[in-house]
């Protein structure tokens, strides 16, 4: 198979698993199985991409010209083959975790929602795999409205007005910013392409360019840093696989990528490094880290608390990104990878104990931790990996890092790295403390949901597992980093 | 043979439709007048891409009446900046005839449909004859005559609605003020030069060189006037209830070509006349037009908001629209003429597609279509609003479809020009037209009510669909609306360098 093909077959795949969905709608079965192996074609082909970025091949497709230096185009790089792998495999894993999770929980409008999450997958790997900015853009609106369905899912009041705002506040803020911050860069270059060290130096006003970093740090909402944040604690209204991966994973993902992508390949992180742009960034990351695990420590909603603990870790890429190091952007290249293992973990088992005990706050978690065992098991194990406890594999992202902010001389940015961790260890461990210290005197009648129980055991050992190969990831991370 | 009619084709696209028009005025049947228009509609075509074939070959045509030599008798102009209005208008005035016969049948009585064909021919032809026109005076008359159509054939739809005739009276009077103002200008006009073609108006103009009151004057009444006419704000009262109690395929006409004209004569008369008075034409743009914009941008958008009733929705967010092409207009160089010609064509497309769409809505509701009327309309009638969702998308200018292509050169434009203000306020509002398109689509896919999806009439939606494909095509293959822009806006630029 050519190398343009695969792009194309990875990319389409998806959309065909949508449709087959659609065509196979009077069958749950069927219907639903399309997910799995849609799923696991694309992981297939995002890992022999992954390899082959590796060994320095090239992946690229051009299809047509959409105004002048702009091409509609894809083109691998070695970011996006990272976040390709982890949207891929994890669709695999969410894909069986869905089937549970709506039959458990009894979800009405299952084909609309089975259609939707493939389309939303697609648009991930387009963006994954976009060869410049506007393709990006493209996909990344797309990513927007194919999740809107997914957020109102339930069409009461609550949801309605979720989907709302999580609209309103993510395509707002992408045509008020991002979209003139990319017709600024075309203006200013000529070209929007992908190219390793950017394309902005000796171009582009240095004076400017902390305004242009904020144009595209607030423009891609998808990023949720304070204080464009709101609409991701209002989508997790949502049933909970899409909080796992999209919430957790695609979305927020696509957010912090896109974000990197124009750090490292539009931008330049020498540019960055020489102007010191972006290191009002460091510090704004550094108050939504702090501000949202305060957030999260008084939410009683698991979900909530979840999503707040997602906003915050989600500041440390972008804090990497900013900070524009080669350690600090090897940290938040992996911190894609590690976190999305370790949150998706949490919203499963979240999940979980929803559909198996009909909860959803921390404080009914009373003596749950004896009867749900293998969940809370799982949910430790992913807890521990974003607090970045060794030898889980979140250690590594919070190390490289801690030593990229000392790098560039933040001392008082690690330290609140540090003071995050600790956070983090309250508030995330709370929930398996509660469960296994008190008991509860409720009888408590349990749904037995088996699909629910298994993918998030495997992506907590996954997390335990892959700390020990960390360099695998790290091979292709560090082809990013051209310092 | 065909060579003789060939010759007049100038003449023969506005006359045609004014002939025809009144042969089939009385015609008691109910589908022999659709055939004919679209037949002289094909001709009209044809004779449109012949006007196209002679414009590459020579350029510029002068079409005498009678041989009478300009400045005496009445031209028309055919060049580099209405070739492309013309191929455009020719299209899209036989895709929306395809699809008025079915719209036409269930709004008004059939016994009417003689009448409205009449009237409809009526209004093609004058609308044609403002693009072509190089006569002030004769503008005004095209003008009024297409005034007189358009508000009778808004009239018609009374059969729906009775505001329909309120609507229609106000055009009449509003129209009428523009058109006086109008005519009052090209009277000081002739007064002082004692021409009304527009080419020797530029030369006897020129002997006032260090200009002169009544000169001045006679061009604001002009001015204002068109702006009367061609709805720009804060004169556009009379748009949004014209647009939403007319009958629907009589709103896609209006909404989609005819307000497009005027602004081109606008902008023809501002670049290619007014221009030897540099200092007035700056002090217009700048502090009249430009202004005057801005504000329509935004408060169209915004009203657009709140609007309930679809149609109304889509006419205040067309006053936006016509603020967006206006903006481009005061811009005063080629990057800004081009864009306002790139969204005149771009929005013809985006919004004739709409209103095509809700009008048909609109029968199938058999009532006004408001937002609660949607309901479930998504799964009801998935072809025809899957096409309202791919238009609204261009709306709101995302990439890939048409729209994108307006932003990013009217971004352009304003970029170069260093209107950073500007360019915050087109990017906002561009995202509060979100608000109110998404308001549609939740009804329309993600209310509470189910329906089974039910047949759809071919005949209306396939022309929908040609123009949302068309919106996709252009937005991917841009080019020839790229070109006939920059072609326009070379013709017009170029005077104003000189």
């Amino acid at each position: 198979m050519s190398n343009s093909f695969l792009i194309i077959l990875g990319i389409i795949i998806p959309l065909f698993a949508a449709l087959f969905s659609y065509v196979c709608r009077y069958n749950n079965n069927l219907r639903d199985s399309f997910g799995i192996i849609g799923g696991l074609i694309t992981f297939v082909i995002s890992l022999k991409i992954f390899h082959g970025i590796q060994n320095n091949e090239v992946y690229q497709i051009t299809f047509f010209t959409l105004f002048d230096g702009v091409d509609f185009a894809f083109k691998v790089s070695a970011l996006g083959s990272i976040f390709s792998l982890v949207a891929s495999s994890l669709w695999i894993l969410a894909s069986i975790y869905t089937i549970g999770y709506m039959r458990g929980a009894g979800e009405k409008n299952q084909t609309r929602f089975v259609i939707f999450y493939s389309i939303a997958i697609h648009a991930a790997l387009a963006i994954a795999w976009s060869g410049n900015l506007l393709v990006l853009f493209i996909f990344y609106e797309i990513l927007t409205f194919s999740t809107f369905p997914l957020v109102g899912h339930k069409q009461n009041a609550e949801s309605q007005s979720a989907g709302r705002l999580y609209l309103s506040i993510l395509v707002g803020t992408s045509l008020i910013f991002f979209l003139p911050a990319i017709f600024w860069i075309w203006l200013k270059t000529g070209t929007l392409d992908f190219q390793d060290g950017g394309i902005l130096m000796n171009k582009f006003p240095a004076e400017y360019l902390s305004f242009l970093i904020a144009m595209l740090v607030f423009g891609i909402g998808k990023a949720a840093i304070m204080p464009i944040h709101r609409w991701l604690p209002a989508a997790m209204v949502a049933p909970t696989p899409v909080s796992a991966l999209l919430h957790a994973v695609a979305v927020v993902k696509a957010g912090v990528f896109s974000f990197l992508v124009v750090v490292v390949y539009i931008v330049g992180p020498d540019f960055l490094l020489q102007t010191k742009s972006s290191d009002w960034l460091v510090w704004l990351a550094c108050f939504t880290i702090m501000a949202s695990s305060i957030i999260a420590i008084t939410k009683d909603d698991l979900k909530a608390r979840l999503a707040y603990s997602t906003i915050s870790q989600l500041s440390y890429i972008i804090l990497g990104a900013a900070l524009a190091s080669s350690l600090a952007l090897k940290g938040a290249s992996f911190h894609i990878i590690t976190h999305a293992l370790g949150k998706i973990t949490l919203f499963f088992c979240a999940g979980a104990i929803y559909v198996t005990a009909h909860i959803k706050k921390v404080s009914d978690l009373k003596g749950m931790g004896y009867k749900l065992p293998l969940i809370f098991f799982a949910y430790t194990l992913g807890a521990l990996s974003i607090i970045g406890v060794p030898p889980f594999i979140g250690s590594w992202s919070k190390f490289y890092l801690i030593m990229g902010s000392i790098e560039r001389e933040f001392i008082i940015v690690a330290i609140i790295l540090g003071i995050s961790s600790l956070l983090n260890i309250y508030y995330l461990l709370q929930p398996v403390v509660i469960g296994f210290t008190q008991n509860s005197k409720k009888e408590i009648k349990l749904i037995k949901a088996p699909l629910t129980v298994w993918p998030p055991l495997i992506t907590g050992l996954g997390c335990f597992v892959f700390f020990f190969y960390a360099n695998y990831f790290l091979n292709n991370i560090s082809g990013v980093i051209v310092n | 043979m065909f060579d003789i009619f060939l010759d007049d084709a100038p003449a023969l696209v506005v006359v045609l439709p004014l002939l025809i028009s009144a042969i089939i005025a009385f015609m008691p049947s109910k589908i022999w007048p659709w055939i004919i228009s679209i037949i002289t509609l094909l001709l009209h075509l044809f004779l449109s891409l012949h006007l196209l074939k002679e414009i590459s070959v020579s350029g510029l045509i002068i079409y005498e009446f009678g041989n009478w030599e300009p400045p005496w008798g009445i031209s028309f102009k055919i060049d580099g900046v209405n070739i492309g209005l013309q191929l455009l208008f020719s299209i899209f005035v036989l895709v929306s005839t395809f699809y008025s016969r079915k719209i036409f049948l269930n709004e008004i009585d059939y016994r009417d449909s003689g009448k409205a064909y009449s009237l409809w021919l009526l209004a093609v032809g004058s609308l044609n004859g403002i693009i072509l026109t190089n006569d002030i005076f004769n503008l005004f008359v095209f003008l009024e005559i297409s005034a007189l159509a358009s508000i009778s054939l808004i009239a018609l739809g009374a059969g729906q609605n009775r505001k329909a005739l309120l609507a229609a009276f106000n055009y009449l009077i509003i129209g009428a003020i523009g058109a006086t103002f109008y005519v009052i200008g090209v009277g000081f006009a002739y007064a002082m030069t004692g021409t009304l073609n527009m080419n020797d108006l530029v030369i006897q103009l020129a002997q006032y060189s260090d200009g002169q009151l009544a000169i001045f004057a006679g061009m604001s009444f002009m001015l204002i006037g068109l702006m009367v006419k061609a709805a720009i704000f804060p004169v556009h009262i009379w748009l949004p209830p014209a647009y939403s109690y007319a009958p629907s395929a009589v709103s896609t006409l209006l909404a989609a070509l005819a307000t497009k004209t005027i602004l081109y004569f606008f902008v023809r008369l501002l670049y290619e006349v007014f221009i030897i008075y540099p200092s007035y034409l700056s002090l217009f743009l700048d502090f009249v037009l430009y202004p005057l914009s801005l504000l329509a941008i935004f408060i169209g958008t915004v009203i657009a908001i709140y609007q309930d009733d679809i149609k109304k929705l889509l006419a205040f967010s067309s006053i936006a629209q016509i603020g967006y092409i206006t903006l481009a207009f005061s811009l005063k160089d080629h990057s800004g003429v081009a864009s306002g010609f790139v969204h005149i064509f771009n929005h013809a497309l985006i919004k004739g597609g709409l209103f095509m769409a809700v009008g048909y809505f609109a029968i199938l509701y058999k009532d006004r279509v408001t937002l609660n009327s949607l309901k479930g309309f998504g799964y009801k009638y998935p072809i025809t609003s899957f096409a309202l969702l791919i238009c609204g998308l261009s709306l709101i200018g995302l990439p890939l479809t048409n729209g994108f292509i307006s932003k990013l050169y009217l971004f352009q434009a304003l970029y170069t020009n260093q209107m950073y203000l500007s360019i915050a306020l087109v990017a906002v509002s561009s995202a509060l037209a979100v608000v109110y398109f998404w308001k549609i689509v939740e009804q329309m896919w993600f209310s509470e009510i189910k329906f089974k999806s039910e047949k759809e009439d071919a005949y209306i939606y396939l022309p929908i669909w040609i123009v949302t494909i068309s919106i996709i095509v252009f937005g991917i293959y841009s080019t020839p609306i790229i070109e006939f822009s920059n072609l326009s806006a070379d013709y017009l630029i170029s005077g104003y360098q000189n």
